[in-house]
């Protein structure tokens, strides 16, 4: 059993090195600009996916060799692709938190923010739905499982139906930063244990428009005619405000987030030059066009 | 008592006696036989050996699980992992009620099928029934999670639930991809029963009913408690189908009629839907393997709880089936 034993520890020995090599390289290659054709692999927030993918799509006719291969999944595991190393940019609708950098940093990379568009997070409703405005308490209280019920808002007498993203979705973690805790860093409020995770925008969207309870929130991008966008007051007394363009890019609407970019360490000559021009006109008249708001340049 | 081995080997040691054209084509065999016979053995030793590895790797990665989060934790009723709580036991309730609720659906449903198959169908109608079922088995879970997802979540809303996200929703997804499973191995186990044992019945004056139900099942029954057991095992290990009708909201359901109609969050749903966004090493990921390791204890005691209830039914028989 021994020796056995030993020629193995041997081969995995040997298999954890090929795949050392193996990772290593790819990583060199994508930092090495000197070839011809470049790949960039762009991963992470479901709410930036279609920007991304409009991006990439257009950078084409600008830079023809180098090709972007873009994936969604969610804020945390584009981050989590970055930290162990597989991707090249990873989108995030959240900033990184500290423990990742941590964890990022022990693997020998240096994530860099990049600020790309400005999102305006969008609380939904089914049309059917006669509530057409929610103070932020309210809506803590709602998500919190506080208020159960659409009366206690001015609703009908029927239950909350509650829907969120999962758990590794950007939206989801400002949701609880900035409405379910209502941006105070003490407080420790989490999602009621009965909210519906959804595993993608679209979950959100579909299950909101077909049931006349539910609630949930998405970006203003994903939002379709078949749910209804209700107004967001800051608190009880402050007038209620509808997300656009305008309201958040003047912060009048209070649920406006940056949407970000990470790179492993500086960016190589290829990727900063393809992060300026999605910073740049070209790339932000796509964010606009795909109902996000774009980054005010000076 | 004189010994005769020991001396036969005392004169061979000393060169007295010699085994030579016998002792050649002997090793010559004994290589033959030996390189089969280790190629044979390899292959039966590497299932388990591989078993074991997965096992091991399991343990490895999932036992801070067990050791840094105090048991109480473990068992409560808070699973929200990103901000440290981590309770076990909505995911393992939830798992529990999508499963029995498919075992209760799928197995009459599927021993009945299998019976009508096997005992009372005509011919004609078996060869176009027996196909179909077989492609059933051939949809992939993920085709049934969108019908269950675009067709059967409205439908049971309409019905009054809440959600038409719920475990009903999920049971009755997982109901239909073990029912194949269920069906075929259950017709084979009745194809089984000797030809005799219908024929004595039937001349003894027995109905066809009451052929199928004292004789015909008791004698297949090893083989339908197999198709059944099976059946289980892939209803509890099922991920995707799951994932996009049961709603996972991770809380217990309160007791009472609507339990089935309330959202669940199962232990496979959770390992899928959060195994992309964990950095690896930390306590999260670990969990998530600590899940792993708890899903493999459950599917463990119910194969071995299995394999025992056929082995006691078999001997009973006296090794017939």
């Amino acid at each position: 059993m021994l020796a056995l034993l030993v020629p193995l520890r041997k081969s995995v020995m040997f298999a954890t090195c090929l795949l050392l090599l193996v990772g290593c390289r790819s990583q060199t290659s994508t930092a090495d600009d000197s070839g011809s054709s470049r790949a960039i692999q762009n991963k992470g927030s479901d709410t930036l996916v279609n920007i991304a993918l409009a991006w990439a799509e257009a950078y084409q006719q600008v830079e023809p060799d180098v090709s972007i291969a873009v994936t969604g999944g969610g804020s945390g595991t584009g981050i989590a692709a970055l930290i162990n190393g597989t991707v090249d940019i990873a989108n995030a609708s959240r900033q990184i938190k500290s423990d990742e950098i941590e964890a990022a940093q022990k693997n020998g990379i240096t994530p860099v923010e990049f600020v790309v568009a400005i999102d305006a997070l969008a609380v939904i409703i089914n049309p059917d739905n006669p509530v057409d405005a929610l103070a932020i308490d309210q809506l803590a209280d709602i998500y919190s499982g506080r208020i159960t019920n659409w009366k206690e808002v001015g609703g009908r007498d029927a239950p909350i139906v509650l829907v969120s993203r999962e758990s590794n979705s950007g939206t989801h973690v400002y949701f609880l930063e900035e409405v379910v805790r209502k941006g105070d860093s003490e407080n420790t409020d989490i999602f009621a244990a009965e909210t519906l995770m959804m595993p993608s925008s679209v979950g959100i969207t579909s299950e909101v428009s077909r049931n006349p309870n539910a609630i949930g929130y998405d970006g203003l991008g994903y939002v379709t005619k078949d749910e209804k966008i209700i107004a967001v007051a800051e608190s009880s007394d402050a007038p209620s405000v509808l997300p656009s363009i305008e309201s958040a890019s003047d912060g009048t609407y209070p649920l406006s987030r940056n949407l970000y970019m990470y790179t492993a360490g500086e960016p190589s000559d290829t990727i900063a030059t393809y992060l300026d021009w999605i910073r740049g006109p070209e790339g932000q008249q796509i964010v606009a066009a795909s109902g996000f708001v774009p980054i005010t340049q000076e | 008592m004189i010994d005769l081995a020991q001396i036969v080997k005392q004169r061979y040691e000393a060169g007295l006696i010699r085994f030579r054209g016998l002792s050649q084509t002997w090793k010559q065999q004994n290589w033959a036989e030996l390189g089969i016979e280790t190629l044979i053995r390899g292959a039966g030793i590497s299932t388990i050996f591989i078993v074991g590895l997965i096992f091991l790797f399991l343990v490895r990665e999932g036992l801070p699980t067990f050791l840094d989060i105090p048991l109480r934790q473990l068992f409560g009723e808070r699973w929200y992992p990103t901000e440290g709580y981590y309770g076990l036991w909505p995911l393992i309730v939830g798992s529990l009620v999508v499963t029995a609720g498919s075992v209760i659906i799928a197995v009459p449903l599927g021993l009945m099928t299998a019976i009508y198959l096997g005992e009372i169908a005509p011919p004609w109608q078996r060869e176009i029934l027996k196909p179909l079922i077989e492609m059933l088995a051939g949809i992939p879970s993920i085709v049934l999670g969108f019908i269950g997802w675009m067709v059967l979540a409205p439908l049971i809303q309409d019905l009054g639930a809440p959600t038409g996200l719920t475990a009903f929703t999920g049971a009755l997804i997982l109901a239909y991809m073990a029912l194949p499973t269920i069906i075929s191995i259950s017709e084979d186990a009745l194809y089984a029963v000797p030809k005799e044992y219908r024929d004595g019945a039937l001349a003894m004056g027995a109905t066809q009913w009451q052929t199928i139900w004292r004789v015909i099942l008791p004698a297949s029954r090893s083989g339908l408690m197999m198709g059944v057991m099976l059946g289980i095992g892939r209803a509890i290990g099922e991920t995707m189908a799951v994932m996009m009708v049961t709603g996972n909201a991770a809380y217990i359901p309160k007791l009472g009629l609507d339990v089935p109609f309330s959202p669940v969050r199962t232990m496979t749903a959770t390992i899928a839907a959060e195994m992309g966004e964990v950095s690896q090493g930390s306590l999260h990921y670990n969990v998530l393997f600590g899940i792993g390791i708890v899903l493999f204890l459950i599917t463990f005691a119910i194969n071995s709880i299995a394999g025992r209830l056929i082995g006691q039914v078999v001997r009973r028989r006296g090794g017939q089936l």
